[in-house]
């Protein structure tokens, strides 16, 4: 079973920082398709937030067909996220990211360049495969 | 679903002095309802004329569909914790459920018990010697354990530290998942109701400035930074609720249902203690202004 927890100092809205949660660990493989979701009630009483709102987010999964909800006993992961493998299972990628994070490092870089130009380098990627 | 609170033209006058003026609400059921506005603001009253306490001097309330305080039933559906959480200071913690069990109708002794006992409250011990946490968690114990449809709360956790705080809105909101209450809760202080709310009320000089849910204020109201303009060339539907400017830059708080089309304006997204900031400031200057009036 996940934890969840909440950045109040983020400007995201507390059920969008519970879905990412929920897909973050569905990439890194930390649930699994039929675990359990913790309990609405005890996420609200755990951080001390609306009901609704983990409501809310359990919705919007269920939606993306991420997890179901059983009445009477609680919600369960029912997708999966990246074509079907983890995080995890990408090892070949990361080893190719981790030879490039070395190379801009010994190019000089610093992290918040290395961010930026991964960051930037990503959307255009993004746009020309729009264009 | 009908309205937890529904008012019509409500208002509550002390003397020539009106707490509360011309308040028209419509609280749909099942929410967490946060109301918020200075020390002054008329929120008590509100909370005062909702449990039948105080009886209006102008207009209509309704709660749960019912006359506020007008019997036995009406008194069993509704929850009143007022502010800084009152226990007889005299008696022992037992002697609450008690009194508890005997003044409420659909009262939940098994409920109270199993809470205090997670409290780790020693039933003999008296609620005066408790501390201020304890007691908030205590009171709260017998609005919960009374098994109210609505439960009201009058600045609940203005008194206490930011611990004892975050225990009591948890054990608050896990009765919320638990029972499906409806919960009105009052504070001066927005961060306190930021993750426990999803509708709001501000309330500011006796007036309601804005009511609606958390969600759809989020998403209709936007900040606008852009060169210096004047407000009224806005286009129609845009309504400005705070503005600044230096000389050569606007910036602006608006309230729209549409989206902001104009490319000048570079905008983002306002957070909860912004909007009712905003709305505070707007409302104490309007009254700032009609005082320089008197004056004059």
């Amino acid at each position: 079973m996940i934890e969840f927890h909440l950045d109040g100092r983020s400007g995201v809205a507390p059920y969008m920082q519970l879905i990412h949660q929920v897909r973050q660990s569905l990439r890194l493989g930390l649930l699994r398709e039929g675990d359990q979701l913790p309990k609405v009630k005890d996420v609200a009483a755990g951080l001390a937030i609306n009901p609704n709102t983990v409501l809310k987010a359990y919705r919007e999964l269920e939606y993306e067909g991420l997890a179901a909800a059983r009445p009477g006993i609680g919600t369960f992961v029912t997708g999966t996220l990246g074509g079907g493998a983890s995080l995890a299972a990408h090892g070949p990628l990361r080893r190719d990211l981790q030879r490039w994070l070395a190379k801009a490092r010994r190019a000089g870089l610093d992290e918040e360049s290395i961010e930026a130009l991964f960051v930037s380098t990503f959307r255009s990627a993004g746009e020309e495969e729009i264009a | 679903m009908t309205a937890v609170i529904e008012t019509g033209g409500l208002g509550k006058r002390y003397r020539r002095l009106w707490a509360l003026a011309d308040c028209t609400l419509s609280v749909p059921a099942g929410h967490v309802v946060g109301l918020v506005g200075p020390n002054g603001a008329g929120k008590t009253t509100l909370l005062g004329l909702a449990t039948g306490m105080l009886a209006p001097t102008a207009g209509t309330i309704e709660v749960l569909g019912g006359r506020p305080g007008a019997g036995p039933a009406q008194l069993a559906r509704v929850g009143y914790l007022a502010q800084d959480a009152p226990v007889y200071a005299g008696l022992p913690v037992a002697a609450h459920l008690k009194l508890g069990a005997h003044l409420n109708p659909g009262w939940d002794a098994a409920l109270a018990r199993a809470r205090i006992k997670r409290l780790g409250l020693d039933p003999g011990q008296k609620a005066g010697k408790l501390s201020g946490g304890q007691r908030a968690q205590l009171a709260l114990t017998l609005a919960v354990a009374k098994r109210p449809e609505l439960l009201i709360l009058d600045e609940p956790v203005a008194s206490l530290d930011p611990l004892a705080r975050r225990e009591f809105l948890q054990y608050l909101m896990e009765s919320v998942g638990d029972q499906g209450l409806s919960v009105v809760l009052s504070s001066h202080l927005v961060a306190d109701l930021e993750r426990v709310c999803d509708y709001l009320i501000v309330l500011v000089g006796s007036r309601v400035q804005v009511a609606g849910p958390v969600e759809e204020l989020l998403a209709t109201h936007h900040l606008l930074s852009g060169p210096r303009r004047d407000p009224g060339s806005l286009p129609d539907g845009m309504r400005v609720i705070s503005a600044s400017h230096t000389d050569v830059q606007s910036t602006l708080l608006v309230r729209t249902s549409g989206p902001v089309l104009d490319p000048a304006w570079m905008v983002s997204e306002v957070g909860l203690e912004d909007l009712v900031l905003a709305y505070m400031s707007q409302a104490a200057g309007r009254g700032r202004r009609s005082h320089l009036e008197v004056q004059r």
